[in-house]
């Protein structure tokens, strides 16, 4: 299993809000497992899908230039539950960014219906753990992967594309 | 230019929403780790909400000087050094030293910040009125 927990970007606007799909499958093992024979996606693996919609944004705003981890979630509210077959519409706002990390507000809609709504900080880790983790390559070629280039636009309107330093790792399949 | 009130009840609303506390909890009196039970990665939230909230910078450190307390020239034996302690009060200015000076534990100096000093800090930032 891949740790992807959105499918592709619908919008992208560089530095401001981004928006995502998460289609549930009942091919996926975990929707068995859960609650079994009551098949819905994990709150935990939505605010998953929140965090990896307004992580890529962050870390495009930043060029790919810092390690940004996911730090605290200060308020998450679900309204409802989502099922197979359903397909939910992540969508992360910044509110706030600066060097030591950024506040991202996000929410989940199912079709008109809020199903959830979160604030997300993240953390941009220090020189001192660079390369312990990943690297922000990992995050262009999900970007790349998820579609992000093919929507997006940076802040100017013009077409979003990788950072030139980092063009030859905007191909890959992400693993 | 805030007044010092407006100045408390903005951090008073920065901390509800960044600790998850109800708003007749933040007291002047209050300690942010002890009474509110923030952590380490709340600093963050915290800091990124006053910056917001007041529109001003706060470099890392400034409000909450870890680096002190991790730099072996300020600390021997698990408690913060007279020299330490001297270096703190002239980073925290905002911050009423005295009682943890008596026996400074490193550990101890966690719970030290109260809502008070973060006014004080705030205040040392942006114009207040009275």
């Amino acid at each position: 299993m891949r740790w992807y927990w959105i499918d592709r970007f619908l919008e992208f606007e560089s530095g401001r809000y981004a928006k995502a799909v998460k289609n549930i499958s009942l091919a996926e093992d975990h929707l068995h497992d859960h609650f079994p024979y009551y098949p819905i996606i994990p709150n935990s693996l939505v605010i998953e899908g929140l965090a990896q919609t307004g992580g890529l944004l962050v870390c495009e705003h930043n060029h790919f230039t810092e390690k940004v981890v996911l730090a605290k979630i200060p308020k998450a509210a679900f309204y409802c539950e989502a099922c197979p077959g359903e397909t939910l519409t992540y969508t992360a706002t910044i509110d706030y960014i600066q060097e030591e990390g950024a506040m991202v507000t996000a929410t989940s809609y199912k079709g008109d219906v809020l199903h959830a709504e979160a604030e997300i900080v993240f953390a941009h880790l220090s020189d001192s753990r660079r390369g312990s983790l990943f690297d922000p390559e990992t995050f262009l070629r999900m970007m790349n992967l998820l579609g992000a280039f093919d929507v997006g636009h940076a802040a100017d309107g013009s077409r979003l594309v990788p950072p030139p330093h980092l063009m030859h790792g905007a191909k890959g399949d992400g693993t | 230019m805030p007044t010092k009130e407006e100045v408390f009840e903005k951090i008073q609303a920065a901390l509800v929403d960044a600790l998850g506390v109800d708003e007749e909890d933040v007291t002047p009196q209050a300690t942010l780790v002890g009474d509110l039970g923030a952590e380490s990665i709340d600093f963050l939230d915290i800091v990124f909400r006053l910056e917001k909230a007041f529109s001003i910078k706060i470099p890392r450190g400034e409000l909450f000087p870890e680096d002190i307390l991790t730099d072996a020239k300020y600390v021997q034996d698990g408690k913060v050094t007279e020299q330490g302690v001297a270096e703190l009060r002239k980073r925290m200015p905002f911050a009423n030293l005295d009682d943890f000076a008596k026996n400074p534990i490193v550990q101890d100096f966690g719970n030290l910040l109260t809502v008070a000093d973060m006014c004080r800090f705030v205040e040392g930032k942006v114009e207040v009125t009275d």
